[in-house]
């Protein structure tokens, strides 16, 4: 039986990296893969509490976060390549059209 | 020590060590496979954490389907693509470990205040019924509508991906030197 504090610790861990991640990496596909780190940490405390209170709330939220998960990186991966094809770079510092 | 705890202070090491090297990996295809490993020892983890049917779905829909994706892309856009290393905003990975290591301490003494570290842990779950039927039953049951949505929702995201991703038509004044020179063409006339 695992703590549940080491695996708050843990996945607090991995969301630190995540969030690393997304501000210092400037390939547009590594920092959709920091986000994926980010949601699995959180993914990771929903089951962790869901076994804590005995309440399977938790499991099926998880669930729903890996499908939206799963949406995000089709709809995200999908922009990147239109980025790409349309500027020649997927470096995220490059797509400043929009930045005042 | 329980062999689950054994696993655990095996296997987050592993994890935490995969997320870390997959951040500072310059290489887009390493950093996916590293990611792979991270996911499926999170996999594992919803194993020890009562939580079968999770670490199902991790393993075939996040280790995967969204890994093929990923390395789909890099593939497409170039693999051997190195990534500059100068910094467009002075000071940017600094401060993005000061920001990550400052949430890090934030999350640690959330977790140290809420719980306590020397918390006991939970009992076994698996005679309350935490097995996949019961997993089906409270998704099926309580949680019938945001499941639909959630159907819906991939509709959507599937079709919008589609029609992002799809090339547009050659515009027809292109020169007829050939289907490939039209397309390769087109998305700079957009660009411009």
């Amino acid at each position: 039986m695992i703590r549940l504090p080491l695996v708050l610790l843990f996945s607090a861990a991995l969301f630190s990296i995540g969030v690393y991640g997304v501000l210092a990496r400037r390939n547009a596909v590594m920092v959709l893969m920091a986000i994926e780190l980010m949601l699995n940490a959180v993914n990771v405390n929903l089951v962790g509490f869901s076994q804590l209170w005995r309440d399977l709330a938790g499991q099926v939220f998880a669930l729903f976060v890996i499908a939206v998960a799963a949406a995000e990186v089709g709809i995200g991966l999908a922009i990147v390549l239109l980025i790409y094809r349309n500027r020649e770079t997927i470096d995220l510092s490059e797509v400043s059209l929009l930045k005042w | 020590m329980s062999a689950d705890q054994v696993a655990f202070l095996v296997l987050a090491p592993i994890s935490v060590g995969a997320g870390i090297a997959m951040l500072l990996q310059r290489n887009a295809v390493h950093a996916a496979l590293l990611l792979v490993v991270n996911l499926v020892t999170v996999g594992i983890f919803y194993l020890m954490l009562a939580a079968p049917f999770l670490f199902a779905v991790q393993i075939i829909v996040y280790a995967g389907a969204i890994m093929v994706l990923f390395l789909f892309v890099i593939m497409l856009l170039g693999v051997d693509r190195a990534e500059p290393l100068e910094e467009p905003i002075r000071f940017q990975r600094t401060a993005a470990v000061l920001l990550g290591v400052g949430i890090l301490a934030e999350l640690v003494t959330a977790v140290r205040a809420g719980v306590g570290f020397r918390a006991l842990g939970p009992a076994a779950f698996a005679e309350t019924g935490a097995d996949t039927a019961a997993l089906a039953r409270a998704l099926f049951r309580s949680y019938v509508l945001p499941f639909e949505a959630t159907s819906v929702l991939l509709i959507v995201a599937a079709v919008a991906a589609m029609v992002l991703a799809r090339r547009r038509p050659a515009p027809a004044t292109a020169e007829p030197e050939g289907v490939v020179d039209a397309e390769e063409a087109a998305p700079e006339e957009v660009g411009a």
